[in-house]
Order: structure tokens, then C-alpha cells, then sequence
């Protein structure tokens, strides 16, 4: 195992300060509160905004190909913001799923940057927001031989913003990751317990697809681009946790019941303690697997399902935490903690729920279930 | 400043002048003192070299490498978690020079008389008296009183010490520290058994003690804010080692769930997944807690780490013991001993779940642990105190 570098850069903090001034400045959450009751729940303009003043929305991408040629862990910087603030933007669809395929498709996607680097468009990868990364191939659309696209695929995240999808098929090969244009595609809303980050259903009727991945790589590409997106994850989920506990505490320093300032109660500091300490896991586990991830670590895939897992359960008991402790007013839809808990909750059944996670350990830590070894037979009754 | 490259530099020339397999093992720790290389970042002439103190790590792996002995064995942790940094910090020239190198070696155990039976969560609330006699070069003190809870006081050499040196004055500002000599007469040192069945700790009676003002630590009256050092210390000791995945109680708990398969169920299954990753986080946290200091950020990561290290043990040893099923029914040896280390991983499944039941308690509790995050980290206003600015004696006990 190589030495993890768990702390950040001062690229990364220089990194995370722009990100958070533009975030301040253009979705606070009383903005992304009201936008999400609009007709357009993402905010595209701040994407360009990404995308033009910053480069964030194609940081992995090699500068030779007009992104900004940075790794997975200034990535995983950017989620913590995007977290921080429940940002409306596609960015875990595009700038993390989609692109890990594109990337790994080479000259085949050469055509595709142009324009998602400059913000101009977005991409999102077809598969149900819940799939876990050691999820069986999707082999709910079938492609034939002349790359038409016939089929459906539920619970696609960022997807009603998108231009670009990467669709997974089973092909006359096997499976492959094809090109698709969303104006191909019959694509439908579906109500999303996450506000900010919108689901759509895809249907594809002989769509023309052109394949970015054949069979010999597909589901190494496919399983990788899940892995990292799991991986990322974690750092959105640490941010948003982060966000939670620090307006909880700066409430209960405020708020007075029983003559006294609520915050001073111990019951209340015990709880906010343990909170902050889960906390600190989380950012050391979040911290680990993008380093991993950035590394092309072996141990990445073992560091990954333990983020997933804990920054998951942290992320929503965070959430929850905050809504209970602002009492009434953390019940309204005016305050913006409930974005939170709807985001919180979201993601931790996004890629894979903290159970499934550990239970891709059991494999990984060779930690085998019962069953996978001799058990005493039970006595006929 | 000095180098990786020159430590290891450094520790070949030691392995070179005493060779591991033919020196004595107490020779080999004197002269890996002497050379700087026990504490890197201690101070020359002290067990260090001034060096920075991740680079601690370069040394261990060299002297592990070339089969040296190490202090393991003799270490008690109190002496080098808790007495060194403390009279590193607060010591006087000559008190450095004379504690820190047997200290370091093992052939002297150090013990800490904090806690008393009215003053445990509540240290600062202690009663030992120390009163002054006399003045000039042979200038003394003279103790009285009760202390508690003391581990490995049967084996110590020298104590840390806490009592009080002013009583009119509120309770924070009458405490002074003191090393004590625990071989002086009037030190009276008696076994108390606890739930495992042994007696790790003791009640030590203090009667007309005499410390001579030489084995004071810091200024009189300051004894509480040197205290803060060593209980800080005690936390980073406790809740900061550096372990490898699947080291400590995981491993143990790992290891028993591969090789007994007919032991398994879905349930603890579940529990062993949860734990696992617990385990594994918990690590990962330690590990950033060590780059950040590396780097000089420290942050308050050390009653973090005791607290998080105590909520884990007490998690896995409770589920070993119900994986084990008939085996941890039973119970090594309720026979009352007196060891000379905790030894989590050498004993049996059942002492490890009672012992861990101590890992909540002593070094500060949970309870004790979280206001200070709260307080200190979060900001939350303190917990509320009646006792705080009246004279000791005046207060309520
Ligand atoms: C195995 C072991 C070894 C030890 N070794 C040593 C040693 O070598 N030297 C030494 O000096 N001491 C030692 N101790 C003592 C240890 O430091 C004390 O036991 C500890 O600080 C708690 O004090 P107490 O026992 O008086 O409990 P109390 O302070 O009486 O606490 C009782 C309960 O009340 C809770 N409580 C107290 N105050 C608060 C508060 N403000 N808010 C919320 N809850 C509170 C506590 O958490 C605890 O649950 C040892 C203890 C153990 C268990």
C-alpha cells in the first residue's frame, strides 16, 4: 500500500476558496431554494459560469484536450463545495460519470470536448442513479448492428439538462457504452426526492448510438466510472455534513429557551459532538479514496466502499440532526435544511447504499458471509 | 533540520557499533538514547536530535528491520505518553537530565497521582495537601492525602503528582505538580481489584511525605495548566496509535470470523461489515491527525481520537465475545494478579470486552470528552459552574 496523502494542497484550498466565492455569490440557498420550483430546477448559467471562469467542469480532463488537465482529488474539492452550497448543477452526471467514460473511450469521444468543457453542453451516463458500482451490467437497452438503440432506463441523474448520454447496451458483441444525442431519446421527468438534483426516465426507439466502448472494455469502463463516482461522492456528502452541523451549532448559539442559550445544554453538545467526530472520519475516508482514485491505487476500490459507506450514514444523520435541532422552523419549507436532507438522503442511495457498500467488503476483505463456508445442518423436525 | 537520509545515516552507524544480536538489550535502548535516536524530536542530549517528529517512523523501521530490541516490552505507557512530554515541557535542565532517559529505557516506571476519590472528572477539586517547610536549599513540602485509580503504581519508580498548595485561593489556581518518589516512606501503596480480575490499578495513601522543592514541576500554583499538557498527551496516547488495517482489535475479531466459519450469522455478519469500516475510518482519521501535525496544523484531534478509539473498542470487543458463542462463555482466570501491561491482543476474548469497559472512563470520559469538543471545537457555551471563582475551601464537596 503507497503512502495516502489525506490533507489538502494550497492548489486545492486556492481551489476551493474560487469555487465557494461563485457559489455564495450565485446559489445561496434561498436562490436554490427558489429556483427549484421553477420550470428549470438545474441553474445552467452558473454551470458556464464553472465551466468559462473556472475550468471546474472538465478539471480531470487533459489540457490538451481543452480541460484543465488536474486530478481526481481537486475534483473531490469541488463536490465538497458543490455540497456545501446543494448546488443545482449537473456536475456528479456530467463532470464525474460521463466524463470517466469519455476519457477512457480516447479518440472515439475526441469530438465531444469542444463543447462540454466549455459548459456549452452537459453529458449524463444512463444507468438508474442507484446502481452500485459491482452492480451486474445494465442490459436493459439492446443496440443492433448498426448501433440503433432500442429500450429504457430509469432514475437518470442530471439528465433533463443534458446533450450528450452514455448509454450502456447489450450489443450483438456483448455490451457496450454507446454516444447517444438526447434529442434522439424520449426523455420524462419523474418527481425526485432530491430537489436539486433532478431524475428523468430515458427511452431510446432505434435511437442512433455510436459506440465508445466495445465489449472487451465495457464493463471495466463501466465499473470504473461508477467506482469513482461513488468515490466522489463522499466528498459532496462531506461538505453537505459539514454545511449542516455548522449552521446547527450557529443556530443553538442563538437560539434562547428555559432563559438559557439552547446550545448550552448537554444533551444537545453531546449530540453535536458526536456528529463533529463522525464528521472527522468522514473527511479522512472521503480524503483517502480520492487520493486512491487519483492514484490509480489498487486499494482504491476497498477505500471507496468505506467513504461510500460511512460518508453516506454521516451525510443523512447530519441532515437529520440539523432538521431536529432547528425545531419548527427546520420543518418549513422556507428554511433551506430540508434541501439538505433531501440531498442527503438521496445520495446515500446514490451508487450504491452504505449496506451495499459494505457488503462489497465482505468480498474485498475477504470477510465471507454465512453460507461460504460449512454450516451445521439443522435437525429435521 | 535534519533529513530522512541522515537518520537512517544515523541509525546504521548505531546497529553498526552494537550489534542487535550480540548487546545486551537494555545497552542497545541506552546507546539508541544516547544517539538521538529514541524521540527524533526531542532535543540533542535528551533522546533526540530536534528533528521533525513524523520522521520517527524511518528510525523504528530501520531498528525494526535489523532485528533491534525495542522498549515494547517495558512499556508502561504513563512514562512515555504522559511524565516525558510533561517534563520535557516544564522541566528544569537538571530534571530533564536525570528522568528522561531511564524513563526512555524502561528501567525506571513511572505512575500518575491525579485522581482521588473525591476528584476524578472533577480533578482540579483535589484535596492532597503539600504543604512547604522550610527554606533555602533544603526547602521541601510535605504531602497528605489520598490518591486513587493508580496504574501500575506497584511497579513505579516515580510519580507525576498533583496536589494542592493553596486553599484559600479558587480551585484552579492552588494546584502545583510535583514528581514523587514512590519508594519514600510515607508512600503507601495498596492493590484494588477490578472487574477483570486483576489489580492494574491501586489506592495510594500519602502520609507525611516529604518532596524535596527540587522535584517540583513549574511554578507553584501553575500545577493545573501543566496538568492540561500531560492530559492531552494522555488522550494522543490512548486514542493516537498508529496501527496498519486490520490492526489491533479488528484484526483479532477479523481472524477468528475467517477461521471459524460454522460461527457465522447474518446478523453479526452485518455487525462484523459495520465494524470493519468503523475500524477502518477510525484509522484513516488518526492517520490525517499524524499528517497534520506533520505538517504544524495541529488540531483537536486528540480527545477525538480517544473518544472515537473508546466507542470502537467497546463495539467489537462486545461482538467478539457473541461470535465466540461457547467459547466466549468462558473466562480465562479470575485468580487476583498483578500485570505489568495491558495486554489487549496475548489475552483472551472475554477479558478484552471487560477491560474495554475502562477505555470510557479513564483518561477522561466519554461524557468529559464531549464537552471539550463541544466547548472547544464547536463553540457551544460551557457547562455551568458554581465553584469556579470561591476559594477552595469555601467550595461545596
Ligand atoms: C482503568 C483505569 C485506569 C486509571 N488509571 C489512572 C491513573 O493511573 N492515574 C489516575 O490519576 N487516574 C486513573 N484513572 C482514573 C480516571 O482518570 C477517572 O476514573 C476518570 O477521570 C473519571 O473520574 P471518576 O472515576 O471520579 O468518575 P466521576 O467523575 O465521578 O464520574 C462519574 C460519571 O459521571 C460522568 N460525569 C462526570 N462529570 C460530568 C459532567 N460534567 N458532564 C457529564 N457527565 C459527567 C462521568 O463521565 C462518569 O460517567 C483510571 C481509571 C480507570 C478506569
Amino acid at each position: 500500500m503507497t503512502e495516502l496523502d489525506l490533507l489538502y494542497s494550497e492548489v486545492e484550498e486556492d481551489l476551493r476558496s474560487a469555487v465557494r466565492a461563485v457559489l455564495a455569490d450565485r446559489c445561496p440557498p434561498q436562490a436554490v431554494l427558489a429556483r427549484c420550483e421553477g420550470p428549470e430546477p438545474q441553474d445552467t448559467g452558473l454551470w458556464r459560469t464553472l465551466a468559462q471562469e473556472l475550468g471546474v467542469v472538465a478539471l480531470q480532463v487533459p489540457e490538451a484536450l481543452g480541460g484543465a488537465g488536474a486530478s481526481l482529488r481537486e475534483t473531490a474539492v469541488v463536490l465538497e463545495e458543490l455540497g456545501r452550497a446543494c448546488a443545482p448543477v449537473p456536475f456528479l452526471g456530467s463532470a464525474v460519470l460521463a466524463t470517466t467514460v469519455l476519457l477512457a473511450a480516447g479518440d472515439r469521444a475526441a469530438g465531444e470536448w469542444p463543447a462540454l468543457c466549455a459548459g456549452g453542453r452537459t453529458a449524463a451516463l444512463a444507468v438508474p442513479l442507484s446502481t452500485a458500482p459491482d452492480a451486474p451490467f445494465p442490459l436493459g437497452v439492446r443496440a443492433d448492428a448498426a448501433g440503433a438503440l432500442t429500450g429504457a432506463v430509469g432514475s437518470v441523474a442530471d439528465v433533463p439538462v443534458a446533450g450528450l448520454l452514455i448509454v450502456p447496451a447489450d450489443g450483438p458483441a456483448g455490451p457496450g457504452l454507446y454516444a447517444v444525442d438526447a434529442a434522439d431519446v424520449t426523455v420524462t421527468a419523474r418527481g425526485s426526492l432530491d430537489l436539486t438534483r433532478p431524475l428523468a426516465d430515458v427511452r431510446l426507439d432505434g435511437a442512433p448510438g455510436r459506440l465508445l466502448v466495445g465489449p472487451d472494455q465495457a464493463e471495466a469502463v463501466l465499473w470504473e466510472a461508477l467506482l469513482t463516482g461513488a468515490g466522489l461522492l463522499a466528498s459532496e456528502q462531506l461538505g453537505l455534513a459539514e454545511w449542516c452541523l455548522a449552521t446547527t451549532v450557529a443556530y443553538l448559539r442563538e437560539r434562547r429557551q428555559f432563559g438559557r442559550v439552547v446550545g448550552s445544554f448537554q444533551a444537545l453538545k453531546h449530540r453535536l459532538a458526536d456528529l463533529w467526530l463522525d464528521i472527522a472520519g468522514a473527511r479522512a475516508a472521503a480524503r483517502a479514496a480520492a487520493d486512491a482514485l487519483s492514484t490509480g491505487s489498487a486499494d482504491a476500490a476497498v477505500l471507496v466502499a468505506v467513504a461510500a459507506s460511512h460518508c453516506g450514514a454521516v451525510a443523512v444523520r447530519a441532515a437529520e440532526e440539523a432538521v431536529q435541532l432547528h425545531g419548527g422552523i427546520g420543518m418549513t419549507w422556507e428554511h433551506p435544511v430540508h434541501l439538505y436532507l433531501k440531498r442527503a438522503k438521496a445520495d446515500q442511495l446514490a451508487l450504491g447504499t452504505p449496506g451495499r457498500h459494505r457488503a462489497s467488503l465482505a468480498t474485498l476483505a475477504e470477510l465471507p458471509a454465512p453460507g461460504h463456508g460449512r454450516l451445521p445442518r439443522l435437525p429435521h423436525v | 533540520m535534519t533529513t530522512a537520509d541522515e537518520l537512517i545515516t544515523l541509525t546504521a552507524e548505531l546497529l553498526a557499533a552494537h550489534d542487535p544480536a550480540a548487546t545486551d538489550p537494555l545497552e542497545f535502548l541506552r546507546a539508541r538514547f544516547d544517539a538521538g535516536l529514541a524521540w527524533v524530536h526531542f532535543p540533542p542530549g535528551l533522546g533526540g536530535l530536534g528533528a521533525p517528529r513524523a520522521l520517527q517512523a524511518v528510525v523504528d523501521a530501520e531498528l525494526a528491520a535489523a532485528g533491534a530490541p525495542d522498549n515494547d516490552p517495558r512499556r508502561i505507557g504513563i512514562g512515555l505518553g504522559m511524565a516525558a512530554p510533561t517534563i520535557l515541557r516544564y522541566g528544569t535542565e537538571e530534571q530533564k537530565r536525570r528522568f528522561l532517559r531511564p524513563l526512555w529505557t524502561g528501567e525506571e516506571v513511572w505512575c500518575q497521582l491525579f485522581s482521588e476519590p473525591g476528584a476524578g472528572s472533577d480533578l482540579a477539586a483535589l484535596a492532597t495537601r503539600a504543604v512547604r517547610d522550610g527554606d533555602g536549599p533544603d526547602a521541601g513540602w510535605t504531602v497528605d492525602g489520598q490518591k486513587v485509580w493508580t496504574s501500575s503504581a506497584h511497579l513505579a519508580r516515580w510519580a507525576i503528582l498533583l496536589a494542592r498548595t493553596d486553599p484559600d485561593v479558587p480551585k484552579h489556581q492552588g494546584i502545583s505538580y510535583f514528581v514523587c518518589d514512590m519508594t519514600d516512606p510515607g508512600v503507601d501503596v495498596r492493590p484494588l481489584r477490578q472487574l477483570t480480575g486483576e489489580a492494574e490499578f491501586n489506592e495510594v495513601f500519602l502520609t507525611g511525605v516529604r518532596i524535596p522543592d527540587a522535584h517540583r514541576l513549574g511554578a507553584v500554583g501553575e500545577g493545573w495548566q501543566i496538568a492540561q499538557t500531560t492530559l492531552n498527551n494522555e488522550r494522543v496516547a490512548i486514542g493516537g496509535q498508529r496501527t496498519p488495517r486490520e490492526g489491533g482489535l479488528i484484526g483479532i475479531l477479523a481472524e477468528t470470523w475467517r477461521r471459524h466459519p460454522e460461527l457465522r450469522t447474518h446478523e453479526l455478519h452485518q455487525r462484523l461489515l459495520q465494524g470493519w469500516t468503523d475500524a477502518e475510518v477510525l484509522r484513516l482519521t488518526g492517520e490525517r491527525l499524524r499528517q497534520q501535525l506533520a505538517v504544524g496544523q495541529p488540531g483537536p484531534e486528540g480527545a477525538a481520537a480517544k473518544l472515537a478509539f473508546a466507542r470502537l473498542a467497546q463495539e467489537l470487543t462486545g461482538l467478539e465475545v457473541e461470535l465466540l458463542a461457547e467459547q466466549g462463555l468462558g473466562y480465562g482466570d479470575w485468580t487476583m494478579s498483578r500485570p505489568e501491561l495491558v495486554d489487549f491482543t496475548g489475552r483472551d476474548a472475554g477479558y478484552r470486552y471487560l477491560r474495554a469497559k475502562g477505555n470510557s472512563i479513564e483518561g477522561g470520559s466519554s461524557e468529559i470528552l464531549r464537552n471539550i469538543i463541544a466547548e472547544r471545537v464547536l463553540g457551544l457555551p460551557a457547562e455551568a459552574r458554581s465553584d469556579k471563582d470561591v476559594p477552595w475551601k469555601e467550595s461545596a464537596r
